[in-house]
């Protein structure tokens, strides 16, 4: 027999031979199933809120903001200052031939969780009508649009999910006035976990007479750089520029790290703990079927079809471990509705993504436990000296 | 305790199985105290804080800043001792990576509020009468090297000075310590005198932010503080009071669901453990079955026989607990203050009660079935197998049978 028909004939009889010693060959599928299970379920968290925020902007348009704001929420820019920088050059224009720009203000509110009486801080938006033309995904998924001047909220699909008495009809109280729901709306991305009003309607509400930043769509992506320096150069402005992706996207860098590393330290320990699990299944299988391996060296067979068996089992083992832990991360979380702090300091509502990299990584790093699970008790297997093996 | 040389001779008659089932447990609960010990800081975080203070913000936000106007009218409320204001600053030292809270307050009104700060009267006196003067918690100081008399520079992501400018010069007049351990623990703050924030800032002159109000009697916490909000409510600056520790709760529940899923995880780990454990000690105990059933001859009753093989099921159960618990004690106390994660009483609590579910879910199947052992059977090598293997072996439709004849 040819090396290879050695290697596969040894290697079926091995896995056939694997419900005989299901309830150990059960401990590297269950262990590395839970390591790739809390592995995936936690990166798809990131890989979720990465996706949600880096969904929400137009590659044709920028933000404003006050210069050296970290986000939105810090940022104020006074009236006369939108007003200059409304009318930069680089900025598209629409049919009316007014500047394709919405000064917007956010001011935070706190809003209820479902069963606590704490509340959650959510971004109340109030645009200008031309906002909506700024955002091509928007569209109303229930009841109308707010009317400019009446104290009126359309609220995201993200946070009508998340957070408790945001139905469309319900009031809300802000600084003494109410203000009534009157539409859901769906607009991608952060957006969707926002609350939009008139923005007029809000800086009248809540004393605000600036904007907190400038949402403009630029005649072509490539003018950013020059109107960047423009606006910087301008001594009248204090402002920063970015493109409305990056400026969405960088939001969710510092809570994608936090997680990552988390996930790191918990998927390793646990690690630590799978290999073990299986290095004792596999050494337990080895000492099970010393006769065997014996009776098979005996006869002629080499050290290393001997080897592959072993180590093909707990390959198989921990691949199947690892498919039934993406699996089990994928049920019970993909599309999992949550929402958390984003860097402007309101909740970002976002849905858990088991995406197929993930999967891919997990089903990598339960092969990697399988092993060096398998190498050690392969090695003795390959060493038995065959008196002695046959002796049991 | 004779028994303690036979639970010892069982655990190391295959010493390799043995020692790796324990590394796993240890994996497992090093896993468990160090997630548990970041779940006490989400949930009981706040407990130091007693029930003396209350924060009243406004209903809308705490972002919402309330106006000076309404200090005296919650100072004049029944049971209120003291009442400060407090604004975030936002500012960033240096790159600003090393982030520490700052807060504009009025001096001697933090004082009153604050008796867990601990600083030398002349440093009060300092801060109080030093208009851009700033007290700085111990820690922080010793991170960055500020002696009384330096100048701290702070660039606030929110507050721009009337000129323009963003960066704004404190001078640290004082470097104030906690009460005791927990709050020393916890200097690493910075307070900033409200007299030159409030006159150079651009915009916002004459808010206060949040009010903290300390109050004589803590069991009136709650009286207090719905008649405070009672007080503006259908104003303009409607108010929300809250005991000083649910204001910090909220702020940590604002990153979301962390208890759920830190306990979905120890879950995880949980299971993954109790199965692995499970089938080490019961494999343990099959190849021991007719060495029990000698042990049963020489006079053993069959409760000695259960509670000996429990006991090491117990055994190997405590020690990767103790080691586990240990590894993750060891790992929190090396952590920076900035993480003020640690296993404690409760942690510790949870792993204890984890040793006896897992002892009683992983040594009793295998103790009941050693007690119901025959020795006839046992000796003859008639075990039966457990009751888990036959359901299996069911399930595949009887392969296994059919591979062993």
């Amino acid at each position: 027999m040819s090396r290879l028909t050695q290697i596969r004939e040894i290697t079926l009889m091995n896995l056939r031979s694997i419900p005989e010693r299901l309830a150990p060959s059960l401990v590297i599928v269950v262990g590395i199933a839970g390591v790739v299970g809390v592995l995936v379920a936690l990166l798809s968290m990131s890989a979720g809120l990465g996706q949600t925020l880096g969904n929400t902007g137009e590659p044709d348009q920028v933000v404003i903001s006050r210069g050296g704001s970290q986000g939105e929420l810090s940022s104020f820019l006074a009236v006369a200052s939108m007003t200059l920088v409304k009318q930069d050059p680089a900025i598209a224009r629409g049919p009316d031939g007014l500047p394709l720009a919405s000064g917007e203000l956010i001011v935070i509110t706190e809003v209820p969780r479902p069963g606590q009486d704490t509340g959650a801080n959510v971004s109340l938006r109030g645009i200008e009508p031309v906002g909506l033309a700024l955002r091509p995904k928007f569209r109303l998924l229930q009841g109308r649009m707010f009317r400019p001047g009446v104290q009126e909220i359309i609220v995201g699909v993200g946070a009508s999910r998340q957070f408790s008495g945001l139905e469309v009809g319900r009031e809300l109280r802000f600084r003494g006035g109410r203000w009534t729901i009157v539409g859901h709306f769906e607009s991608g991305g952060a957006y969707d976990s926002e609350l939009w009003t008139d923005r007029e309607t809000a800086q009248g509400a809540f004393g605000r007479p600036g904007v907190s930043s400038i949402l403009a769509r630029i005649k072509d992506p490539s003018l950013l750089p020059t109107m960047e320096a423009r606006l910087k150069a301008d001594p009248q402005l204090d402002v920063d520029v970015r493109g409305q992706d990056a400026f969405f996207a960088g939001q969710s860098g510092g809570l994608t790290a936090t997680i990552g590393v988390l996930a790191g330290i918990v998927a390793a320990i646990m690690g630590i703990g799978a290999t073990f699990g299986a290095l004792n299944t596999m050494y337990s299988a080895v000492s099970a079927r010393t006769q065997e391996i014996g009776t098979l060296r005996a006869l002629g067979f080499g050290a290393a079809p001997v080897v592959a068996s072993v180590m093909a089992e707990a390959l198989l083992l921990s691949l199947l471990g690892g498919a039934l832990g993406a699996a089990l991360a994928y049920f019970a979380f993909n599309g999992y509705a949550v929402s958390t702090l984003g860097s402007g300091f309101t909740q970002v509502a976002f849905e858990f993504a088991v995406t197929p990299q993930l999967v891919m990584s997990g089903l990598f790093i339960a092969l990697g436990i399988g092993f060096v699970g398998g190498l050690a008790p392969a090695l003795r297997a390959a060493r038995l000296p065959v008196t002695a093996a046959l002796r049991g | 305790m004779k028994y303690l040389g036979l639970i010892y001779a069982g655990l190391f008659r295959k010493k390799l199985r043995t020692f790796l089932t324990l590394a796993s447990l240890i994996a497992a609960f090093s896993l468990l105290g160090l997630l548990q010990a970041v779940n006490s800081l989400f949930s009981g975080a706040a407990d130091f804080l007693g029930a003396s203070r209350l924060i009243t913000q406004a209903s809308t936000s705490f972002t919402q800043p309330l106006p000076m106007r309404m200090l005296p009218q919650i100072e004049a409320v029944p049971g209120v001792a003291a009442v400060n204001h407090s604004q975030f600053f936002g500012g960033q030292y240096q790159d600003g990576r090393g982030f520490f809270p700052q807060f504009a307050v009025n001096p001697q009104r933090l004082r009153d509020t604050y008796p867990e700060w601990v600083m030398d009267n002349e440093s009060w006196l300092r801060f109080i009468s030093t208009n851009d003067g700033t007290i700085v918690g111990r820690n922080l100081a010793e991170q960055y090297g500020w002696k009384v008399g330096d100048i701290v520079p702070l660039n606030s992501f929110i507050w721009t000075q009337a000129g323009g400018s963003r960066t704004w010069e404190w001078r640290v007049v004082g470097i104030f310590d906690g009460i005791n351990e927990d709050w020393s623990q916890r200097a690493n703050l910075m307070y900033l005198n409200y007299a030159q924030f409030d006159e150079a800032r651009s915009g916002g002159k004459g808010l206060a932010g949040i009010f903290v109000v300390r109050i004589s009697d803590p069991d009136e916490s709650e009286l207090i503080a719905s008649v405070i909000d009672a007080r503006f409510e259908n104003s303009s600056d409607e108010t929300k009071t809250q005991k000083e520790s649910e204001f910090q709760l909220a702020f940590v529940r604002q990153l979301g669901d962390i208890g759920l899923i830190v306990n979905l995880i120890t879950g995880a780990v949980f299971f993954s453990i109790l199965f692995l454990t499970g089938v080490a000690m019961s494999q343990a105990v099959r190849e021991r079955i007719p060495e029990l059933a000698v042990l049963k001859c020489l006079g053993f009753t069959d409760r000695q026989v259960m509670g000996l093989v429990l006991a090491e099921a117990f055994a190997l159960c405590l020690v990767g607990a103790l080691l586990g618990m240990a590894v993750a004690s060891v790992a929190t106390g090396i952590l920076p203050p900035e993480f003020p994660v640690r296993t404690d009483l409760r942690v510790w609590v949870i792993a204890g009660l984890s040793v006896v579910v897992l002892t009683l879910a992983v040594g009793l199947p295998p103790a009941l079935a050693a007690r119901r052992l025959k020795i006839v059977d046992a000796l003859a090598g008639r075990g039966e197998p457990s009751a888990f293997e036959r359901a299996l072996r069911r399930l595949l439709g009887g392969r296994g049978e059919e591979a062993r004849a």
